[in-house]
């Protein structure tokens, strides 16, 4: 097991960056995702990482030993990586069976132990039964498993997925998230999993590296990404959210038409001249009557702009009372409130995230 | 990035350059070259154009070309519109016979009309004189007109397929609109559909003409018993004991020159904002209501495929299983031998039918896995400028294979690389020449490959040349047969460049057909046309099976 190194690894593309000093350290055993949106350079760091592509600048290491620098790659044979690829590759000129056997007869191992662990990582990708079919007889989401059982049997250091399942249908998409962590949780091999996909990357990883632009723009835990994200992009991205711009003045953070208390935030000494917060809209409640402030409750009056009903919750759109404000608001169900109703906002600072400045 | 592999991708573009590069660049540097002390001149050119009948050669052509290419327009435009937009009957009959044009050798097409069109003794002639009662028949197959005719004959095809290939992408909603604005049938045909392929049939026009202009076995059978002279007549003869190379090398630039040019045009033409309109999705289309105009439209492409193929391969036909062709169509008349003394009893037929199929197979073969590996080191950008590979490897399709030739001799009849003589220039010279078939359709199908399965193989451990060969090679095998075909098939055929390059014991079919030619056996020279013709349609009855109906026209088209 082991821990690869990705040190202010940029790459450019004739005279456009598209990876930008790209520092990201995985632990043995860890599963990081690369998480945004299109043209955002994760895949040409995935790229970079299967030795595919070189880098312009930095390097990749991997337990000490250099694999990528300018000038000098390790080729993607002698990596000992495995890949999972958009179009899951499955070489439609042999059947699952000796698609997944590549890779041992790769290493020369002796025929009795490839057929042994081909029929074992079958089994355990269930598609045991189907060792004899060519691809064009499975499924989307079988070739998928091949794709996995193929890239899991030759035990690699690091396994690379990239975009795996952007070519399933929803419902067999959900099933696969939970697989493939299922798989990491069984093998705990070291995994890039390359997704823009939110929900996928936080019911994989341990850890989820949001990216845009060529850029890292936050590593972290996919609790504490939703919870506090650090920049506009991460908090847009993942997640929808409210962004709130105030200006620190003595004691007091002044809003559009409400303020609150400096002290009243978690770190009041960050707090400096003028600054923005990422408010969920889970974190605001709605009532008819005030409830009691309190230290951790900020009560602001407003009236409901509009509202639409998704049946798992409601969507509101509601306007602090004076403001030019608008906050979205998600409630139960059973909260009902109509249009150009007179409501009470109550939102907790707590859960206001400070953004980085731009 | 260095691989173990870099070695093999630079041999093999070295080997690239050896077959296009050296050979043009010999042919250049001959026609500045004095014969004897190698000195820089300007000689040559005054040699070669400073006679009246090399310049009239030179019209010739020209003229010929022209109006070889408004002939072609003449027969090809309105059958494709017949065949793609109407409801003309017996369509599946009139794309056979294209198809039949298309495989029979010009050369064969040009034996068949004169014995269609000889001077009495020619089938039509002899009809005439027994409809008519007269003295003699009107045709004469050795004219220009004759040469003009024969030539549009078996290059129509060209304009047919451009035509055709563009009527289809001409969705009828843009027809409708015209018909909703109070177009007739007829006004939105000539206002709107065939101004919608008008770029098409420019290029194709083009084309003709360059074909036209490249030809060497029709106007050798024609012009020279016709007593007149085009451009590659007048290139073979200046290789006559003893070989005017330098001459011809400065003879030849013009014709390489003009060539190059006009594909360019061509190029430029068809790649236009009014061609790329078509390119989108087809949409609906239904086919124009002829009415009663369907017999004579029918009866139009009936004929002008008699002219070019049923006629023809009835005359063929006859004269290869006669004992006689003169004495017609009757049993004592008809015998196997000609076949069997061309296939078994002589040596020189004998073997120059073995040459002919040892010598296509091998450039085939070198021509396919060098398009190959260049198409893939172009695809995998593994060298510095590679798109330029793409350019030297199409290059051949540019030069008219009788300037390929002159420049093979220039540059392989000497030390280092003493080639002449051997069978290898003629199939280094066949692999050169039909470099481009190879490279289109090996870079067709390296792109049906998704790049990710050979990725997935190297990701996985196996190196680079392991993975094309258990991965990219086995995918690619149904599309390079194809390929195979395509190459193989006017590899049989070539003349133009094989009459330079051959010498005593590397004869092949085409050229000893057209050797015979001043004997006057027509039976045997059938004989010889027919194997290739039957050779051809099996193969390409294969590719139909293995890649569709369409794959011949279609891919030695574009």
């Amino acid at each position: 097991m082991s821990r690869l190194v990705l040190s202010s690894v940029s790459r450019r593309f004739g005279g456009v960056t598209v990876v930008d000093r790209v520092n990201l350290t995985l632990q043995a055993g860890e599963f990081v995702s690369l998480l945004g949106p299109s043209g955002c350079g994760k895949t040409t760091t995935l790229r970079m990482v299967a030795g595919f592509l070189e880098p312009s600048e930095g390097t990749i290491e991997m337990d000490g030993r250099r694999l990528s620098a300018p000038g000098s790659t390790v080729p993607p044979e002698k990596r000992n990586m495995s890949m999972i690829f958009q179009s899951y590759a499955i070489w439609p000129n042999m059947t699952v069976a000796e698609n997944v056997a590549f890779g041992l007869q790769v290493r020369r191992m002796p025929k009795d132990e490839i057929r042994a662990k081909v029929r074992r990582i079958l089994d355990v990708v269930q598609m045991g039964h189907l060792e004899g079919r060519y691809p064009q007889e499975l499924s989307g989401g079988q070739q998928q498993r091949v794709a996995l059982a193929r890239a899991i049997v030759v035990q690699p250091t690091v396994l690379l997925l990239d975009e795996p399942l952007s070519n399933l249908d929803a419902h067999l998409r959900e099933e696969m998230r939970y697989e493939i962590r299922r798989l990491h949780d069984e093998f705990q091999i070291t995994t890039i999993y390359v997704t823009h996909d939110q929900a996928e990357a936080m019911v994989t990883s341990d850890r989820i590296a949001v990216m845009n632009q060529g850029r890292i723009e936050q590593v972290d835990a996919p609790r504490a990404l939703y919870a506090r994200p650090r920049t506009r992009f991460v908090a847009g991205f993942i997640g929808r959210t409210n962004l709130l711009s105030g200006l620190v003045r003595g004691d007091d953070v002044v809003f559009d038409h409400f303020t609150i208390g400096r002290g009243r935030f978690p770190d009041p000494a960050a707090l400096q001249g003028p600054v923005t917060f990422s408010l969920r809209p889970q974190a605001i409640h709605l009532h008819r009557q005030s409830p009691a402030a309190s230290a951790h409750v900020c009560v602001i009056p407003g009236v409901v702009a509009q509202r639409a009903y998704l049946g798992e919750h409601w969507d509101y759109t509601v306007r602090p009372a004076g403001s030019a404000l608008v906050l979205r608001v998600t409630a139960r169900p059973h909260e009902v409130f109509e249009v150009d109703e007179k409501v009470w906002l109550e939102l907790d600072p707590r859960q206001m995230a400070l953004l980085e400045p731009e | 990035m260095r691989e173990r592999s870099y070695v093999v991708w630079l041999l093999l573009i070295a080997l690239l350059l050896l077959l296009v590069i050296n050979p043009l660049a010999r042919l250049l540097w001959a026609s500045f070259e004095h014969p004897e002390t190698g000195a820089f001149t300007l000689a040559n050119y005054v040699a070669a154009y400073g006679r009246w009948r090399h310049v009239e050669a030179l019209v010739n052509s020209l003229e010929i070309g022209l109006a070889v290419a408004v002939l072609c327009t003449l027969f090809g435009v309105p059958m494709a519109w017949a065949v793609s937009r109407t409801d003309m009957p017996a369509k599946g009959l009139v794309w056979g016979a294209v198809l039949g044009t298309f495989i029979m050798p010009n050369y064969l097409g040009a034996v068949a009309w004169i014995l269609m069109a000889g001077p009495n003794a020619g089938w039509l002639n002899r009809a005439y004189t027994a409809l008519t009662g007269a003295e003699t028949g009107p045709f004469n197959v050795y004219s220009k007109a004759g040469l003009v005719l024969v030539i549009a004959c078996y290059s129509f095809p060209y304009m047919f397929v451009f035509t055709r290939s563009a009527l289809d992408l001409i969705s009828s909603e843009m027809e409708d609109a015209a018909s909703t604005l109070g177009a007739g049938a007829l006004r939105t045909t000539l206002r709107v559909t065939l101004p919608l392929a008008l770029p098409a049939i420019l290029g194709a026009f083009i084309v003709e003409f360059l074909e036209a202009l490249a030809l060497f076995g029709t106007p050798a059978l024609i012009a020279l018993p016709a007593r007149f002279q085009v451009m590659t007549t007048m290139l073979w003869q200046m290789f006559e004991f003893p070989p005017q190379v330098q001459v011809a090398a400065a003879y030849s630039m013009p014709l390489l020159l003009v060539t190059v040019f006009l594909f360019w045009l061509q190029y430029r033409i068809i790649a236009r904002k009014g061609y790329a309109a078509l390119t989108g999705k087809g949409g609906e289309r239904r086919l124009v209501r002829l009415g009663p105009w369907r017999w004579p439209l029918l009866g139009y492409c009936l004929l002008v495929t008699s002219l070019s193929f049923f006629l023809p391969i009835l005359a063929v036909l006859q004269a290869a299983f006669a004992r006689a062709w003169g004495r017609g169509f009757s049993w004592d008349n008809v015998t196997i031998r000609n076949l069997r003394f061309v296939l078994l009893e002589q040596t020189s037929t004998r073997s120059a039918t073995i040459n002919t199929f040892v010598y296509a197979a091998a450039a085939s073969v070198i021509a396919l896995v060098l398009a190959l590996a260049i198409a893939y080191i172009v695809a995998r950008r593994l060298v510095p400028l590679g798109r330029a590979l793409t350019y030297v490897a199409m290059a051949p399709f540019v030069i008219p294979g009788i300037v390929l030739a002159i420049g093979f001799y220039a540059a392989y009849t000497a030390r280092p690389l003493m080639l002449y003589g051997t069978a290898w220039i003629l199939i280094l010279a066949f692999a050169t020449r039909f470099l481009p078939i190879a490279y289109t359709n090996s870079d067709a199908a390296l792109r049906s490959v998704d790049p990710e399965l050979e990725e997935a193989a190297r990701i996985l451990g196996a190196g680079r040349l392991l993975s094309l060969r258990r991965i990219v090679a086995p995918l690619l095998r149904r599309g390079l047969a194809g390929a195979f075909i395509l190459v193989f098939i006017p590899a049989t055929r070539e003349l133009s460049s094989a009459i330079f390059l051959y010498t005593t014991g590397t004869q092949v079919l085409s050229v000893l057909l057209f050797d015979k030619s001043d004997e006057g056996n027509f039976e045997v020279l059938a004989s010889m046309g027919l194997i290739l013709v039957m050779v051809t349609v099996a193969l390409v009855a294969v590719g139909f099976r293995m890649v569709g109906r369409d794959f011949l026209l279609r891919r030695t088209a574009t």
